[in-house]
């Protein structure tokens, strides 16, 4: 019996491989190449408010955003850092307890309540999370999972900050394109900005830690510190997310320390390609309406999500953005061995 | 070569569980030498240069670095005080290309203050500093990802990133072991060329025959203890070396 065995051999395209040099600046087809996919992601994301059917939807794109940011933070953290952080739900709550209390108690506009619950929620995360920075492994998660339903259940069982009823009436912004404009450009300053950071000389030092925490060791370096500084970092862009989330709804309730935040940016972030960056973005952008447009289905909606994830990480998991980066970088064709 | 000690390891003792991996083991460098330590597999080698650099807390005993005691310091201290290390199983940064994986040290606080933060494109600086140890900057090697290198240049990278820490020591873990007879021979005047250069080098070795052809001074390590401590031929004369080695002579 004969059979010819076949396999997709892939090639890096020459203009990938001529921009990842500095001669881009050279040809507008090359600084083209370069640029398209950028764009589209900006221009993508500053057009969907214009072009969304009504408010509810409109609603829904910053939820997304909302989404897109954790699951942001938690890329940067578990493929740049190599900490596996299910803290999204203590960040949006930290943020957002912290943003409501200022506004409601002490009546500070937003201006000031949001960069200070941001800020603040992100250096006391760093701090509770700070005891479980120097050892390896699954502490990390556990401990940042436990945290919020901690916190959550302390507020039920002393009945603070309006207990179980939060506090309502707060500022909310003034319209619903600041809601939306606000957080897109505060997605994609993140994006890119982590893009670029992951690049640096400390970016090369976190993902050092990632690959070999006791290299870096060897090398001088107290990667406690520079864990503590990248979890700061993720958390400011979930306290972020936190405090924006307060003064979108106008009211702060111990449903931000729900799971959902936890898990949903992990989904977001296997559909949409782990450790791209943009994957968790693309794959928040899917995720969120989606389960929106689901809600027709009644109960069934969990199932078809469920199915929806599973099929992409058996099928496909590397994610989207993996898989589009290749199809944008490599010419494939199959070739006969 | 001058006689100051530069690392002075005093009756170290460290078990795991019943068994004393490193067992009382005394020891000094000086500075300038090359110091080869030897011993079957188990005999506590390993164990006894992650005891000195901090990665493994001792049960008693103590170090001292240039008069200093380090004994209690965390290993990134331990480093930054100028003592590198090699990992005999090396895990290089594998997401990075080769000479990023020196970027690391190069940004790290002792580089820092040494070049007076006038270090220039670290990115040169790394790609040099790889040319030197045998990565062939015309066959873009230096630009490969560190998973796709074979064995002998990762060794040459762990060493690389030693060196990048501009070290006063360097322990070696086994440098040599799983690579061919004509790496080993590329090898051999990298390390003659860092002990001219002023560097005080423990090296911990199998390969005997290369080892006697670099260290001044030779310890003998079994189950945990220092057997004999002397000048390579002295060493290999020894009786209990050779029971170690060879099991005892039946009579």
């Amino acid at each position: 019996m004969e059979s010819k065995a076949r396999r997709k051999e892939r090639l890096d395209r020459g203009i990938k491989v001529r921009t990842e040099g500095i001669y881009a600046v050279s040809s507008l087809k090359e600084m083209t190449y370069l640029l398209a996919p950028r764009l589209l992601l900006i221009l993508g994301l500053l057009i969907a408010p214009l072009v969304v059917p009504s408010m509810y939807w409109q609603r829904v794109i910053c939820m997304t955003c909302i989404f897109a940011l954790l699951a942001l933070a938690f890329d940067f953290l578990a493929h740049h850092v190599g900490i596996v952080c299910l803290g999204g739900a203590l960040f949006i709550g930290l943020g957002g307890y912290i943003s409501g209390i200022l506004n409601s108690s002490f009546g500070l506009p937003l201006v000031l309540t949001i960069p200070i619950a941001t800020l603040g929620g992100a250096l006391i995360s760093t701090l509770l999370l700070l005891p479980c920075l120097p050892v390896r492994g699954i502490y990390f998660a556990i401990v940042s999972l436990m945290y919020p339903l901690m916190l959550s259940r302390i507020i039920e069982a002393l009945g603070l900050f309006g207990g179980t009823d939060g506090i309502a009436g707060l500022t909310t912004f003034p319209n619903i394109w600041v809601d939306q404009y606000l957080i897109i450009g505060v997605v994609l300053i993140a994006v890119f900005s982590l893009r670029r950071l992951v690049n640096e000389d400390i970016g090369l030092v976190l993902r050092g830690i990632k690959d070999n925490d006791q290299a870096v060791k060897a090398s001088g370096m107290n990667i406690t510190w520079y864990k503590a500084q990248a979890v700061f970092l993720a958390a400011t862009i979930g306290c972020f997310a936190g405090a924006y989330l307060t003064h979108l709804y106008g009211w702060v309730g111990i449903s931000l320390f729900g799971l959902d935040f936890s898990i949903l940016p992990i989904a977001a972030t296997v559909l949409g390609g782990m450790g791209t960056l943009v994957g968790p973005v693309l794959g928040a952008s899917i995720l969120t309406p989606l389960s929106e447009m689901l809600r027709a289905l009644g109960p069934l909606r969990i199932v078809f999500y469920c199915l929806i994830l599973v099929g992409f990480i058996l099928f496909k998991p590397e994610g989207l953005m993996n898989y589009f980066q290749r199809k944008y970088h490599q010419f494939e064709h199959w070739i006969e061995v | 070569m001058s006689e100051e000690i530069i690392l002075q390891v005093r009756e170290v003792s460290r078990a795991f569980g019943g068994i004393k991996a490193v067992d009382n083991v005394s020891l000094e460098l000086a500075r300038g030498e090359i110091l080869g330590i030897i011993g079957p597999n188990g005999s506590g080698k390993t164990t006894l240069v992650n005891l000195i650099t901090g990665f493994i807390k001792k049960d008693s005993g103590s170090v001292f670095f240039k008069n200093r005691n380090i004994t209690k310091l965390p290993p990134h201290r331990i480093a930054d005080l100028g003592i590198a290390r090699t990992f005999q199983i090396m895990r290089p940064y594998h997401s990075l290309p080769a000479y990023k994986n020196l970027i690391v040290p190069l940004y790290s606080p002792r580089v820092k203050r040494a070049s007076g933060g006038k270090l220039g494109d670290r990115d040169a600086v790394a790609i040099d500093l790889l040319e030197e140890i045998g990565f062939e900057r015309d066959a873009y090697v230096p630009y490969k990802l560190a998973s796709s290198l074979p064995l002998g240049y990762l060794k040459r990278l762990e060493l690389a990133r030693c060196l990048a820490l501009r070290p006063e020591v360097v322990l070696c873990d086994e440098v040599f072991s799983g690579l061919s007879m004509a790496e080993i021979a590329t090898m051999v005047p990298i390390v003659e060329k860092l002990q001219m250069n002023g560097i005080t080098i423990m090296m911990i070795e199998h390969r005997l025959r290369e080892l006697f052809q670099l260290a001044n001074r030779v310890i003998v390590m079994n189950f945990g203890e220092k057997i004999a401590d002397g000048i390579p031929e002295e060493v290999m004369a020894d009786k209990k070396v050779r029971e170690a080695y060879l099991g005892t002579e039946v009579t």
